[in-house]
């Protein structure tokens, strides 16, 4: 559903339902996706992993697996080189520590890597693996943030060879203070002050197609990456590093994947499987099971939020203050980012002289948190959308009144943008579009009118309630985030259009095509697209931070408004006029006296007429604002007041997403981050043993969303133009996972007066704050 | 036991196979036959991704072997096109925006079609049911049911 701007109608592709240029492909089953392309006779690597916490491996004894038919290699720390990275696939210099090696003399969480085996087929490699022994001295283990911070806790990187890392000696990963005017001197003004801990829990992403990867040599020994990645720019730098290989002997495609949603922004597999390749001389392949999945690839990090928030009266906030205490595993990948972010696209939502953020992020023997669709912004908002309404109750407020009171409005610089970077200093954000109150009245409008319900019968108790939460996001990193657009003309007037951007199943090939196609005045079926190759295709961050619409879109904009002067001045030629008096219009090159030229018939002549010439045009784009989108969702839940069950029953949430350049896309981002925010809230928990071992690594034991799970959520798109994006567009992808969860605390606590602090919101938690409550 | 040979139809093809008795339907459609339209999301039964229709009925490859296909027909996601040209509930999975990252695709498209097959104006509910044993962790499912609904309203109406 969308709210219909004016400027509509003068466009031809963007803004329009157009078909996901994969679509046929996908429902045909076409072998597009790292899997399908390995060749026969691969060889097969698997990795043995760490059964205990903490420990350092004395010896390795590999002679029973080498004498196992089929095995080619077993590799350790011993025949790897020793070069610190961090698996985060960021822009470089790499704001996460670099405290991992390919493979180590010690493990850090049950399911590091210890050895690999590379062997004719998985069943032998497997074998193999279970023959390996290996003498570990087990070291104690620390699996509580709070604890891993104490003087005398285990110490995870006592490694001298490590580096970023705030300070070693404490597990502190990464430590951030920021401070905007004086919040002591504001708590002390304010009428009231509230103080709350909330606490966010081990999450993993579950791309339906787990991590694949699969390495070969080339005929000139150069080896080629075939990945399901997110990044393949930063996966060829990282690989080429820790292999010792210029990076021009490493090339990364990305073929389809299958969903990454952060998780595949990371080198979890590349680094071994392009070593392997290079060692052997043989194509490789490495693919992890579900159960690896769950504990060997990356988790959304687990927090302790506490808000202390100093108000008046009349709910005009004071002082926001919010302390955050994030685990981040093992390995700080993204441990400064993510938390960096837990402040900065949270607090800015709502006005405050006075802000103060701190967050220290610890290091224990558990699975490694990374980044996650949202990066940290979650967690905060938990915390803070559960928190305005606790302080909305307390003043007797309706929370909608009291959050217009404090919400940022446009022409608001952002208070910590400049303070609070990526990982440093960030860059100066003044909000120029704003559509947050459009989205609560086009999400709100059907929910604000219900009341609770309660429904009473025999062997039925079930209380029903409205609740909502509010969220800006970000859009891209701020002089950070470059991508790149190469487009080629070809002489039946279709367009190569080559980009580093990476489609993991979020449609941006398909949106990328409809702004090239805009453009250049041609259907999208005009421009053949092809995405992330690093010998071919420009460069790319990759897709993450929200950023591939608005930054890769604004590069694909550029260049094809270079190829369309190029083609300008063919026609210019073939008319006998100068360029600036041709005009451009539907798709024809027009003169003075109307004559006109088909952008088709010009692309011939460019290769055929009298100036025989191959246009190809390239541009690419940093943004040093990131302007955020802003979402408003509604939920109704209805609670089974015996059993404790939660089920959302109703959803609706709105973006501003500044413009749609494919609305049916669009929806599909919200709708379906939603219902991976619902799974959030409400199921989805990695558990673990006392000694820290993953106690539900299966699907059959992890619950996701099914589809008998949810309601029909409904999505509506905010359009407000922003005047730095490409046909005025912000971003879409990550923000509704940010106000998912505390919609339905807040909705529990409208049904209930129960206010649920800690999630996910399971029946066994909330059947005991029932009964704690006294129902 | 020893390995067995086994005759069956694939998407209206005959084939006969020589297979070990620790061969899974979905290792003999995708590394024996080249069908890689199929895709492994576990290797368990436990996310559906790998569901095939055998004898019209929706079964997790993963975990069938394949001797137990002997004399069965069996259709995959590359079967459903009808003479080249995508199903009306293919096109429907592409047109109503059903489709992301298309890594459940061929299973929720098969799972659809066993539903329609049996039931040609399911309920929004029955097709939420129905669908419930692929997960999909993209689309949040409302679009996939849309298409459901759709196609299955096109294909009463072409009836």
């Amino acid at each position: 559903m969308e709210v219909k701007t004016e400027k509509r109608s003068a466009l031809r592709v963007v803004s329009r339902r157009v078909r996901k240029v994969d679509g046929q492909a996908i429902v045909s089953g076409a072998p597009h996706y790292t899997m399908d392309m390995v060749p026969p006779g691969a060889l097969y690597a698997k990795i043995l992993r760490s059964p205990h916490a903490h420990a350092r491996i004395k010896r390795i004894d590999k002679r029973e697996a080498l004498k196992i038919p089929g095995v080619h290699l077993v590799l350790t720390h011993e025949d790897v080189p020793r070069i610190p990275f961090t698996t985060a696939g960021q822009n470089f210099p790499e704001p996460s520590p670099y405290d991992t090696f390919m493979l180590d003399s010690k493990v850090r969480f049950v399911g590091d890597r210890v050895a690999v085996v590379v062997a004719r087929d998985e069943a032998t490699a497997s074998r193999a693996c279970e023959v390996i022994k290996v003498d570990y001295e087990i070291l104690p283990a620390v699996f509580d943030p709070h604890e891993a911070l104490q003087p005398g806790s285990p110490i995870l990187h006592d490694e001298p060879d490590a580096s970023g890392i705030f300070d070693a000696t404490k597990n502190l990963a990464a430590h951030i203070h920021v401070e905007v005017g004086n919040v002591e001197e504001g708590f002390a003004k304010a009428d009231l002050v509230f103080e709350r801990t909330y606490s966010v829990h081990y999450v993993q992403h579950v791309s339906m197609e787990p991590h694949v990867c699969f390495a070969h040599l080339d005929e000139n020994s150069r080896v080629v990456i075939v990945t399901a990645t997110q990044v393949p720019f930063h996966v060829r730098r990282i690989v080429a590093r820790v292999n010792q290989v210029p990076i021009a002997r490493v090339r990364v495609i990305k073929p389809r994947i299958g969903g990454g949603f952060g998780g595949k922004q990371e080198i979890v597999l590349e680094d071994l499987c392009a070593h392997i390749a290079l060692r052997t001389g043989r194509p490789v392949v490495m693919e992890l099971t579900r159960q690896e999945e769950f504990f060997s690839t990356r988790t959304r990090h687990p927090q302790f939020v506490t808000m202390k928030t100093g108000v008046m009266r009349d709910g005009t906030i004071v002082a926001n203050q919010m302390k955050v205490v994030a685990n981040t595993g093992a390995y700080g990948a993204h441990a400064l980012t993510v938390q960096s972010n837990t402040g900065s696209k949270t607090l800015p939502l709502y006005r405050s002289p006075n802000i103060r953020y701190i967050a220290d992020v610890a290091y224990t023997n558990l699975p490694i948190a990374g980044a996650f669709r949202g990066y940290g912004a979650p967690q905060g908002y938990f915390a803070l959308g559960s928190l305005m309404d606790e302080i909305a109750h307390e003043l007797g407020m309706d929370p909608l009144e009291l959050r217009r009171k404090n919400l940022v409005r446009p022409g608001d610089e952002d208070p910590i943008a400049t303070k609070l970077g990526e990982g440093k200093e960030g860059f100066k954000r003044v909000i120029r579009t704003c559509g947050i109150e459009q989205c609560i009245e086009v999400a709100g409008k059907e929910f604000l009118k219900r009341k609770v319900k309660s429904i009473e019968r025999p062997f039925e108790r079930k209380r029903r309630a409205v609740g909502f939460a509010l969220a800006m996001h970000g859009t891209g990193i701020a002089g950070d985030d470059m991508g790149g657009a190469t487009i080629k003309v070809n002489d039946d007037g279709s367009f190569n259009l080559l980009v580093g951007a990476t489609d993991l199943g979020t449609g941006s090939d398909t949106i990328l095509a409809q702004m090239a196609a805009e453009v250049l005045g041609v259907d999208v079926a005009d421009i053949l697209v092809y995405s992330s190759d690093t010998d071919y295709t420009p460069f790319d961050v990759g897709a993450y931070a929200s950023s591939t619409t608005y930054v890769s879109g604004t590069a694909v904009v550029r260049a094809a408004e270079k190829v369309r002067e190029r083609l300008r001045d063919v026609a210019a030629h073939l008319l006998s006029e100068e360029p600036e008096n041709i005009e451009f219009r539907d798709g024809f090159f027009i003169g003075p006296d109307d004559r006109r030229i088909h952008v088709k018939q010009a692309a011939l002549k460019s290769f055929y007429g009298e100036q025989k010439q191959q246009i190809v045009e390239s541009a690419s784009f940093i943004t040093f604002e990131c302007p955020p989108p802003f979402s408003a969702t509604f939920v109704e839940v209805e609670i089974d007041m015996d059993t404790g069950a939660l089920r959302v029953i109703d959803a609706a949430s709105a973006v501003d997403l500044g413009r749609a350049i494919n609305p049916t896309l669009a929806e599909g981002q919200i709708i379906g981050s939603v219902a991976m925010a619902i799974g959030y809230a409400l199921y989805e928990e990695m558990k673990f043993s006392p000694g820290g071992r993953m106690l539900n690594a299966s699907l059959m034991d992890y619950k996701i969303p099914m589809a008998a799970d949810l309601p029909d959520i409904k999505a509506y798109l905010v359009e407000t133009d922003e005047p730095t994006g490409p046909f005025g567009v912000k971003s879409v992808g990550e923000i509704c996972m940010d106000n998912v969860a505390p919609a339905i605390a807040n909705a529990v606590f409208n049904a209930t007066g129960v206010r649920l602090r800690e999630l996910p919101f399971t029946p066994e938690k909330v059947l005991k704050a029932l009964k704690e409550a006294g129902y | 036991m020893d390995s067995v040979r086994i005759k069956f139809e694939v998407n209206g093809k005959p084939v006969s196979v020589v297979v070990e008795p620790n061969l899974t339907l979905l290792e003999l459609l995708r590394d024996r036959l080249g069908l890689l339209g199929t895709k492994q999301g576990c290797g368990r039964g436990d996310c559906g991704t790998c569901t095939v229709l055998v004898d019209g009925k929706p079964i997790l490859s993963c975990i069938k072997m394949a001797f137990q296909v002997d004399g069965c027909s069996i259709t995959t996601i590359e079967g459903i096109s009808e003479n080249d040209k995508l199903s009306i509930l293919q096109r429907a999975f592409v047109d109503e925006g059903a489709i992301q990252c298309g890594f459940c695709t061929p299973a929720m498209i098969l799972v659809a079609k066993a539903l329609l097959d049996s039931d040609p104006r399911p309920s929004r509910q029955k097709i939420r049911e129905a669908i419930s044993g692929v997960l999909c962790r993209c689309t949040g499912y409302k679009k996939i049911v849309d298409a459901i609904e759709i196609a299955s309203k096109q294909e009463a109406g072409g009836r």
